[in-house]
């Protein structure tokens, strides 16, 4: 006996729109039977979890910021999957952005007159960081053939480290009491908020933005067309006139440089200051993101708000049913596991056929 | 330095060492039949806790650390089931049991947080464990160090000198060419997979059972990761990973010393190091590559799917 | 098994290994139709015939990879399953594939190993390696990793795998594809040695001059069908090319209008090494094309169709920019995008994945090929609606039918989505069009009405170059002909000068010079040869 995989010839749209969605429900079911097994009510999570961060406009504000870094790091990684380059150091080129975007903010501490160039500056710095950032990766690639995955995973740890250094050091607040910090940005350095309440920064406005962004390149342009065709189909890309060595680089740079404006959005955003870290990981979260979307933009929008939204649930369970935040983490990561293995059999009729095991 | 403050070091070294010797070795196999497995650090955590929760209510290390290898086991066997059976993406389903272990691990061990129990025994042979300079380096290690070298030594000779090792070889190689062969590409990487897993679980285990005798969250704190570019730096050979994982851990303990003594390099840098390493190791590989000759195996990470 | 009376008993001993009334279907294609094939000990019998003649099908049946639809195998009379290679292994059957299935990073040893039972593959396995290689003059060093051999070094691994299980029958696929003639010659003594020790041989191959040489016996297949069985050694290359290729009376006579346009693409020693191990290297390809004829390049596939057809349209660069010239441009230097811009166009011979990305809609497959030359980008900016618009003016005149309006490239039968990529680059109006097996796969209808298509084009005054493997349609549309063999170009010649058989034997592999050409022959006149061969 042994497992048949025949690829389907026709792959029904339906299928494939809905087969996330069984995935989640798949992973509730699972979910629930966790819970009852921890001693609470299965419905009880439900609501917190899913339906409470809904309720309230606070909530809902944290998890539209929770929801920006992710949705903007998962937008430039699709660029990069999609064309089946495997960018997963977006952790570090958020570091990164942050770290050299903050910097400036570090340095024009203090500044008098004019400065409504700060800001602006930070953000094109911090996107450039990224960039360069994940171009080394890119070019060890294009040029030496080595491994995207394992060169920028090593430097998410080096652009980490970079910036403990950094905080704990050279841009530490003199005037801090020793804290692990650097001074505190001015109001030039810092993203203005959209409403009232001092939460809801401009980074949600420029993450979606680039989303749309991202949404018509993808569609509409020639370098979008030719993201879709070289993952698809290689040699007709070729064939199209497509060079294999620029694209690896571009998606490379658009990633890296979401990656970077979402590190100096939460670092002029949020934070407000350099810290020894900056990211809970958003770098790989997004990574879940940008498969739980499918590779795409509206996908991943939907994804980044129910990741935020299972986080923010998280930590309100946490408080109202002492139900651990490591239970948001299985659940995300039990979700992927679904979200892959339904999407394999979406693309694929398995069947237990005679024979010899292959 | 006294012969007494070296060996002190040197077994320092080899404590930071063993779960990342364990780990890659356990990897290495994985890879060699062609499976990248980005979820070695879930594993290894999940292993951390389940391990740790056993041992103490079993009150035997032993148990408990058979139990760590189980709890990697059983996370590897989805993976081996969604990138395996269902041919799904691999950088995906890795990074998606990474996720996974951590959470599931967090709860596993969320009773078991802030208990302490005996750390695993070291062995103590009369007479030679008590040998100065070198008693308590050769001699005088617990259960888990032995078993580090002796898994290098087992892997080693499996790939080297086994049939079975020459076709899990093969199979990382070409599964195109052993497919036609008619060899079982499938059931052998599950298997190596399988093994991996347990594997990042048992160094799992050892990091709650014995490096530090208690389990917090999160404390595997990365090693999964460096396990994983251990395998690289070594180039898939079994002997070169428990080399690479004395660096690796050196550098670790070195980092700490340089720190107190002072010297003035930041202690970030030094923990930069073995990461720096990686990728100048890896850039040697590629340059170094002999024309056709590849020193990775060559499927590695390549979907495999079976068409009769 | 109920033995079974074959029908057409030979006289003599009984055969090693009989096929007798193979058919073989997939869906509506039938491969092998009715195949009759006897192999004695002691023998090597040759299996001839043009590529989709059924050789590979019946080769698999024999070796246990098909089952054939009707008809039995059968071993010393009975009647015999091959379920499966281990079945056909253990009857004593071995096959030496055309590909080889090598580890590269493996060593000799480890690579005969993998095929052998546990119990064989210790240690004795290597003082074997060198016993087989002793008797048979195949000498390998056992610890030499197979990424430094030579094609046909690792051919001699396959050899040795096979020969270490002692098989009655050796099936060999295409042998000496890969070989250097040198290397041929050691295969022809080992393969000799076998048959004296009294197995069998298989034999496929299109190569004449060797099948005349070792062979005995030869069966010839067309179109699925036996057509005749013969002694090689008896025969002569012209005649067994004529079995193979058929001998039609009554040509059609080429479109008549002599070319009189300028020479639009010039190839110029055109010289590429191979990209790879079965790559095939192009040796001094000189040919020009004018405007207003087709030039046909004839030849059976793997003799550098695929590698000409990448260095014509710019997927693989050639070494110096004067080797290709279009319009009298040096563009052996050029990417494709910007040969397409001096108004080449190009239809490869695999549809789904190189031409057109499957996953993808008609409309972005329009995008594919012409985003530069149809205006469907400005700025940067994808015009969709041009590309939908091009693509129906495309799917309106090639008569392209599909399900839906803008359906996925995948969805399209083999005959509509070819007419699509003709139409596709049609509509360019290139002034240098080339294409690779224009009607591959393709039913009867399509195929007129593409062949059509480009015949209207070359009458519009376009330089047309067509690589087929298919005579009939190169006689139908083609001007002059050329035969492509082993990356070496014969001189063009009028089709009208020309027969199938000549062109049958430069496609397996005489030398141009040793052909005479043949006056052009009346319609209805029984065919008279003028020299004696």
């Amino acid at each position: 006996m042994r497992i048949d995989l025949t690829p389907r010839a026709n792959r029904s749209a339906l299928m494939d729109a809905l087969s996330p969605v069984l995935a989640f429900l798949a992973a509730l079911v699972v979910g629930g039977f966790v819970v009852a097994a921890l001693g609470r009510s299965p419905a009880a999570a439900f609501v917190t979890y899913f339906v409470a961060p809904l309720s309230e406009v606070w909530s809902l504000q944290e998890v539209a910021l929770k929801a920006a870094p992710l949705a903007l790091i998962a937008t430039g990684l699709a660029f990069c999957f999609r064309a089946n380059v495997w960018n997963i150091g977006a952790e570090g080129q958020f570091v990164m952005g942050g770290l050299f975007g903050g910097w400036i903010g570090v340095a024009t501490h203090g500044a008098t007159g004019n400065t409504a160039w700060v800001l602006p500056l930070m953000l094109v710095v911090g996107t450039l960081a990224g960039l360069l950032y994940a171009l080394i990766p890119a070019l060890l690639k294009v040029r030496l053939g080595v491994s995207e995955i394992l060169t920028s995973l090593m430097l998410v740890y080096v652009a980490e480290l970079l910036l403990d250094y950094m905080a704990r050091g050279p841009l530490r607040d003199p005037a801090g009491f020793n804290f692990p910090q650097s001074v505190a940005f001015d109001e030039a350095a810092r993203l203005p908020y959209l409403m009232e309440g001092d939460t809801l920064h401009a980074g949600v406005a420029i993450a979606l933005a680039v989303l749309v962004l991202a949404s018509l390149v993808l569609a509409r342009t020639l370098f979008g067309f030719t993201v879709r065709v070289v993952g698809a189909s290689p040699r007709a890309a070729r064939f199209a006139g497509f060079s294999d060595a620029r694209l690896t680089l571009a998606v490379f740079a658009v990633s890296g440089a979401a990656a970077g404006l979402a590190g100096i959005s939460e670092v002029a955003g949020r934070i407000g200051q350099l810290q020894p870290s900056i990211s809970p990981g958003y770098g790989f979260t997004a990574i879940i993101v940008a498969f739980l979307g499918r590779l795409s933009p509206v996908g991943i929008l939907v994804a980044a708000l129910v990741i935020a939204l299972t986080t923010i649930g998280g930590e309100g369970a946490q408080i109202d049913l002492k139900l651990p935040l490591d239970l948001t983490r299985a659940f995300q990561g039990l979700l992927l596991a679904l979200v892959l293995g339904a999407d394999a059999l979406s693309r694929y009729r398995v069947r237990l056929v005679p024979g010899v095991a292959a | 330095m006294s012969l007494d403050i070296l060996q002190m070091v040197l077994v320092t070294v080899i404590a930071a060492a063993t779960p990342l010797m364990i780990a890659a070795l356990g990897e290495l196999v994985a890879e060699r039949a062609g499976v990248l497995n980005l979820g070695v650090e879930g594993m290894m955590v999940l292993g951390a806790a389940t391990g740790f929760a056993v041992a103490v209510e079993t009150g035997s290390t032993l148990v408990g650390a058979a139990a760590g290898a189980g709890a990697g086991l059983a996370l590897s066997a989805l993976f081996g089931l969604l990138t395996v059976v269902l041919s799904a993406n691999q950088v995906a389903s890795g990074l998606a049991m990474t996720i996974l272990g951590l959470g599931l691990s967090g709860l596993v061990g969320a009773s078991y947080v802030g208990l302490k129990r005996e750390p695993a025994p070291h062995l103590a042979l009369p007479g030679l464990s008590d040998l100065p300079g070198i008693g308590r380096l050769l001699f005088g290690q617990d259960a888990f160090v032995y078993l580090a070298f002796a898994l290098a030594a087992g892997v080693w000779w499996f790939l080297l000198r086994t049939r079975s090792g020459l076709v899990l070889r093969a199979i990382g190689d070409d599964h195109t060419a052993t497919h036609a062969l008619g060899l079982q590409v499938r059931k052998v990487r599950f298997l190596a997979v399988l093994f991996g897993g347990a594997c990042a679980g048992l160094a799992g285990a050892y990091l709650s059972l014995s490096y530090t005798p208690f389990w917090a969250p999160a404390m595997t704190a990365g090693r999964g990761w460096i396990a994983l570019a251990l395998v690289v730096f070594a180039s898939w050979r079994p002997f070169r990973v428990l080399a690479g994982a004395m660096l690796f851990g050196g550098a670790t303990v070195l980092q700490l010393n340089a720190q107190a003594a002072g010297i003035g390099l930041p202690g970030q840098l030094l923990s930069a190091l073995p990461y720096l390493a990686t990728i100048l190791a890896l850039v040697l590989l590629s340059l170094g590559r002999r024309q056709g000759g590849s020193l990775a195996p060559a499927s590695l990470g390549r979907v495999f799917t079976p068409h009769r | 098994m109920i033995p079974v009376v074959p029908p057409a008993r030979t006289e003599g001993p009984t055969p090693l290994f009989g096929a007798y009334g193979i058919v073989k279907r997939f869906g509506d294609f039938t491969a092998n139709d009715g195949i009759d094939l006897e192999i004695r000990a002691g023998e090597i019998h040759a299996l001839l015939g043009e590529n989709g003649a059924g050789k590979s099908t019946l080769m698999k049946i024999l070796y246990g990879l098909l089952e054939p639809s009707e008809g039995v195998v059968t071993h010393r009379g009975d009647v015999v399953r091959l379920a499966n290679p281990e079945a056909a292994r253990a009857l004593g059957i071995g096959m030496v594939f055309q590909h080889f299935s090598l580890c590269e990073n493996l060593t000799v040893a480890e690579n005969i190993a993998l095929v052998m039972p546990r119990s064989l593959s210790g240690r004795g396995l290597k003082a074997r390696i060198a016993a087989v290689g002793t008797t048979y003059g195949l000498h390998l060093d056992p610890d030499r990793p197979v990424w430094s051999l030579s094609a046909g070094e690792r051919q001699r691994i396959e050899i040795i795998r096979c020969l270490l299980q002692d098989p009655h029958l050796v099936i060999l696929d295409e042998p000496t594809s890969v070989l250097t003639p040198g290397e041929a010659d050691l295969l022809f003594g080992v393969l000799e040695r076998l048959r004296d020790e009294g197995r069998a041989l298989l034999y496929i191959s299109h190569r004449l001059d060797e099948v005349r040489r070792l062979c005995t016996r030869a069966t010839i297949l067309r179109g699925g069908r036996v057509v005749g069985t013969c002694d090689p050694r008896t025969e002569t290359a012209r005649s067994l090319a004529a079995m193979m290729v058929g001998v039609q009376v009554g040509e059609v006579t080429p479109p008549a209008g002599e070319a009189a346009g300028p020479e639009r693409l010039v190839l110029s020693g055109l010289t590429l090494s191979a990209p790879g191990l079965h790559g095939t290297a192009l040796n001094r390809v000189s040919l020009s094309v004018r405007g207003g004829e087709i030039v046909g390049i004839a030849g059976i596939a793997g003799n550098g169709q695929a590698e000409l057809f990448d260095a014509l349209s710019g997927e693989a660069l050639a070494p110096e920019p004067g080797m290709v010239r279009f319009d009298g441009v040096m563009s052996g230097r050029l990417g494709i995008t910007a040969r397409r811009r001096g108004g080449a166009g190009f239809v490869p011979e695999e549809r789904n994945g190189h031409g057109a990305a499957p996953t993808l809609s008609l409309s972005d497959n329009a995008i594919l090929s012409r985003h530069a030359t149809a205006g469907l980008s400005r700025f940067g900016f994808l015009r969709r609606a041009a590309a939908r618009s091009l693509a129906r003016a495309v799917i309106d005149t090639f008569d392209v039918r599909k399900a839906g309006p803008d359906p996925a490239a995948g969805t399209l039968s083999g005959g509509n989505l070819q007419k699509y990529l003709m139409g596709r680059e049609i509509l360019a109006e290139p002034g240098i069009l080339v294409v690779n097996q224009p009607t591959w796969g393709v039913d009867a209808l399509a195929a007129a009405h593409i062949r059509q298509a480009l015949l209207d084009l070359a009458g519009r005054g376009a330089a047309v170059l067509v690589m087929s493997q298919d005579l009939d349609e190169l006689f139908e549309i083609a001007g002059r002909i050329a035969v492509l063999h082993d990356g070496t170009l014969s001189p063009a010649v009028p089709t009208g000068e020309t027969t199938r058989e000549t062109l049958g034997l430069l496609m397996g592999g005489a030398e141009p010079a040793a052909v005479p050409p043949q006056i052009s022959m009346v319609a209805d006149a029984p065919r008279v040869p003028t020299h004696a061969h």
